[in-house]
Parts: C-alpha cells; structure tokens; sequence
C-alpha cells in the first residue's frame, strides 16, 4: 500500500490522494509555449470560451424549449423570446456563439495552414482538430432543425436527402435517418437528442484529445523554429526566463491569451446585445410547412462554400464533389509533401497556393448566398472546379519544394 | 504459457458474448429509428379525381409530401411528345399529370409558372415542364410519379394498380 502521512494542510492532504501539485505542473506552469508566436495563437482558448457560452446558454434554453413539432416554434418564438426574463439573452448568446464558433474555427485552421502546424509530429492535432469541426457541423445543423421554422424544415429536408446518395436512391436510408417520409416529429425529437446530448458528449471527448495530441509536439512557432523544449524549460527553471525561449503556460501564456479574449468578449458582446440579426434568419421566423418552399433555400453562412461546391453540378457529380469537400482537409498532413513547417510566406509556391485556397473559399461562400443564376452560378462553378484542382495539385506543387 | 493459453481462451470467450451483445444492440438501435408503425399506417390518400379543373395545378398532401395534380387541356394533349404521353394518367377520360411535387435534386418544391406552363426549383435552379420531365439540370430524373391505385373515379395514393405497376416497370418513374 502507499505510503500516507498525517496531513499538514488540505493541499498536503490532496496532495498525498490526487498529486494536485504534479498534475498542475503538467497541465499548466510546466506546460511549455514558444515565446515567438502572435494573437493568432490565442484562438484556441477563444473556442474553449465560445463553447462554454453555447453550453451555458444552451442549458437554459433547454429548461423551456419543447422537442414537439406543435409547440417547437412557439416555446422558442413566444416562451423563451418573450415571456422567460432574459430568455432573448440565452437565444442570442446561442445563435451569435454557434456562427461565431465557425468564425473562430476558421481563423484557427487557416492559421494551422499557414504556419504549417499540421507536420512533423502533430498529424493528431490536426485530424483532432478536424474531427472537432466535423462534430461542430453536425451539432450546428441539428441545433438549427430545433426551432421548426421554414428553413428548420427544408434545411432538415435537403440534407437528409443528401443521404439517398443520388444515383444510389437510397430513399431507405433518407426515411431510417427520418423516421419518417418527411422530416416529423421522430425527426425532431432525434435531432434534439443529437444536439442536446450526443455531440456535445463526443464534442468533448474530442476536445480533451486535441489538447492531448498538442502535449507532445507542443505548439508551434511563427519562425517553424524546432525548438528543444526540455533544454529551454531547464534554462526557464534555472533563472534565465528571458534567455529561455519558452514560457509557461500559466500565467506567462495565460495573460496574454486573456487579453486578446478580453478584445474578443467585447466584439462578442457588441454582436450579442447590437448586432445578432446575421445567427437569425427571417425565414426561419415563419413556421415550418412541408407544403411551402421558402423562394430561396441557403444554409448559414458557415457552410456556405460546401454548399456551392454542391450546387453547380449534377446530383451525382455534385454529391461527389461535396464529399470530396467535406474530408479533403483531413489528409492535409499527407498532401503537403513538403516537410518544412514554417510560415507560407517562405515556402514559394505553396504561399500562392494558400492565398488562392483563402480566396476561393471567400468567393465560394459569397456565391453560394446568391441565387443561382446567370454570372453567379458560373463564378460558383469556377470558383468549385478551383476548390478541387487546388487540393489535387498540391503534392505536385509541395514535392520539390526547397528545404528552409 | 499453460496460463497464457488459458487467458487466451478468456479473452476469446468473452470476445464472443460481446459480439453478440453489440451486434444485437445494434439491430435493437437500428429498429428503433425505424418510422413507426403509425407513420405507415397513415401513408395513404384518396383523390377524387372528378374535381380537377382542366389547366390548373392543385397541390395535394401525400405522407407530408406535396404532391401536383394537373388536368391536362386539350392544348396540352395535343402536343404532347412521346415520351411525355407516357407519363399521362387517365382516368374516365381526362389526362392528369401526378407527381410528387418535390424537385429530385434535393427535394425543394419546384413552383408552377402558369405562363411558362414549367417548374422552376429555387433551390438549385432545375427546371420541369408540365408533364413532369427535366428541362434544366440539375435534377437527374423526371419529378416521380407515387404508387397509385385507380378505383373508378378515385385515386388511392400510397397503393400499387397495374397502372403505376406498368410505369415502374418501364422505368418511367422510380
């Protein structure tokens, strides 16, 4: 058995049971960041806080939200909006975190992309990281089934029969994801579950997996220097903090990351209190009727660019140029064949190369808001076909690259 | 190795009763997604077809979906095609266009433009003329025709008459 002592104080006492003191080592003042990095790197610590507003928010649109499709749209619409005292405050804290959540997932991938933080050891970072944005979808989408509005519907309609797979008519499987021929009442009711419970469960997990898979690798730098964190960590410990290019990450890292959370909350809360129109569609303020389509059907604007790869082609063509979207980013590590993990604007071709994919991202979620027809449904198709091309002739363009 | 061997044997064994736990569970989960019982049972609708007025799209509701019914005018009968011919239903003499009223893209309701006589899906921008057939991708097949039965002047939504038996089978709808 171990060996226990009579405690000198409740921490000694912990102590001795939980090894308190080990463990904050390990997650926090011996946890080491590189000194050489910027406010993109703060990203990460702002998601943690959006989350935690969905979360917040999320419980207590729960206590008064109803899963039925009679009364879905009116708990939301007249209980939560009007008669619960700052239930507006837990609604729009809800829509303004989820589309801010995206904003910030985007910035945060780009900034992987750009510095190369995908190479070299943290593969698992990255692939968590994607898992995450991939869970973070399917929780945005069931979320925005449950007011049962027009777009809930149709949304809910036009996604689901994504599932028939086209040519493969798998209306089967459509009606088992339905529970239904239309989506309905199981409909609702699954989805619900899905958002309330199950992918926040797995949203979780996966968080706690991409903070583990940043451990070992640590993170990176904006220079790509390879640093030998156990050396400068001695250096740290042994007096010369301003020689050792590390920091801790409580409170060195910590401090700063909170004041560019601090700059954050401020945009959050102007958007929140000012400005939350853009989270809440007005078509979506009429209920859902499965007999009425809205003129224009779009998704929010954080899918917006797969969606227009979708768009301009054939069902099956389409289909498949949506899926290839959807996972491509996820063999990232593996398409860049280069191994320098340092800032795009180093590396020649793939600096182009990034700006390009920036940009068609850009124009293909601007496409993909506009109706389709004339000039916008060709930009669309060209800005798809650019998409795709980028992704295929990226080993070629990364394979030769010059070692930096 | 005597108990290695005995491990290995554990480890099998209850590898197997966790087989068939999972796999049981996961036809038990399966099922219960299934659409209940009271979800099919109110899959059926009758139209009565002696109400139509010629030239005029009636929307219908058939398990939650829209559905179009079009009387076809004598204009229209004229100078329908071949394969447009092929899609008609008639019934005590009237020719009708009835097809599911949802694009076969991705299942938006394409509207009706009485002028144009065609429907224009909002959605993704696909187009159908009168009887139903694609006249702008991207849809990739005429709008479908529901399973049908004919009983006189009746139409029984949700049930298959050799009428609609005969369309399946020449692949005229799916």
């Amino acid at each position: 058995m171990a060996n226990f002592t009579k405690a000198t104080g409740i921490k000694d006492w912990l102590n001795q049971r939980l090894a308190i003191e080990k463990v904050e080592k390990v997650i926090a003042s011996e946890y080491w960041i590189p000194k050489n990095i910027n406010f993109l790197w703060a990203m990460g610590m702002i998601l943690v806080f959006t989350f935690k507003m969905l979360l917040i928010s999320g419980i207590f649109l729960m206590m008064y939200y109803q899963p039925s499709v009679e009364q879905a749209f009116d708990s939301v619409n007249y209980t939560i909006m009007r008669e619960v005292d700052f239930g507006w405050l837990w609604r729009h804290v809800h829509a303004v975190a989820s589309s801010v959540t995206f904003l910030i997932m985007y910035i945060h991938m780009f900034t992987g992309i750009y510095y190369g933080s995908y190479k070299k050891g943290r593969e698992m970072i990255w692939i968590s990281g994607m898992l995450l944005f991939i869970t973070f979808s399917a929780a945005a989408f069931s979320g925005y089934m449950l007011p049962w509005g027009q777009m809930s519907y149709w949304a809910g309609m036009v996604i689901t029969n994504i599932f028939s797979l086209g040519g493969l008519h798998m209306d089967g499987l459509v009606e088992w994801i339905r529970g239904d021929y239309v989506p309905a009442q199981a409909f609702l009711t699954r989805f619900y579950m899905l958002h309330v419970l199950l992918l926040p469960l797995a949203i979780i997990g996966l968080m706690g997996l991409h903070f583990a898979a940043l451990r070992i690798p640590h993170v990176n730098n904006q220079d790509g220097e390879e640093i030998d964190f156990d050396a400068e960590a001695k250096k740290y410990l042994d007096g010369d903090k301003k020689g050792s290019k590390v920091m801790r990450f409580a409170n060195d890292f910590l401090s700063k990351d909170m004041m560019v959370l601090g700059i954050f909350l401020i945009f959050f809360f102007y958007l929140v209190f000012f400005n939350y129109g853009f989270a809440l569609d007005p078509v979506n303020m009429d209920k859902a009727d499965g007999l009425i389509t809205p003129k224009h059907i779009y998704p929010e604007w954080y899918f917006l660019w797969s969606y227009e790869i979708l768009r301009p082609f054939s069902t099956n063509v389409g289909l498949i140029a949506f899926g290839f979207a959807q996972v491509i980013y996820l063999f990232l590590p593996w398409l860049d064949r280069s191994s320098n993990a340092v800032a795009a604007s180093r590396r020649g071709k793939f600096k182009i190369w990034f700006w390009v994919l920036l940009i068609d991202m850009i124009v293909l979620t601007a496409m993909g808001k506009l109706p389709p027809e004339g000039i916008f449904s060709t930009i669309g198709l060209v800005a798809a076909l650019v998409f795709i091309a980028l992704w295929i002739i990226l080993p070629f363009i990364t394979m030769n690259e010059k070692k930096v | 190795m005597h108990n290695n061997s005995r491990r290995g044997f554990m480890g099998k064994a209850f590898g197997a009763v966790a087989g068939v736990g999972v796999l049981g569970s996961l036809v038990a989960m399966k099922k219960s997604w299934d659409p209940l019982p009271s979800v099919r049972a109110a899959g059926f609708t009758t139209l009565d077809m002696s109400i139509y007025k010629e030239g005029e799209l009636i929307t219908e509701q058939w398990r939650g979906k829209p559905v179009f019914v079009l009387k076809k005018t004598a204009e229209m009968i004229e100078k329908q095609t071949e394969s447009q011919e092929k899609r008609d239903i008639i019934i005590n003499g009237s020719h009708f266009m009835v097809a599911i009223g949802l694009c076969t893209h991705l299942g938006c309701i394409p509207a009706y433009k009485v002028d144009e006589e065609e429907f224009l899906c909002a959605c993704h921008g696909g187009k159908f003329d009168w009887s139903g057939e694609v006249t702008l991708l991207p849809p990739p097949r005429a709008l479908d025709i529901p399973p049908f039965k004919i009983e006189g002047n009746n139409m029984i939504l949700g049930e298959i008459g050799p009428e609609f038996k005969a369309m399946k089978d020449s692949g005229i709808t799916l």
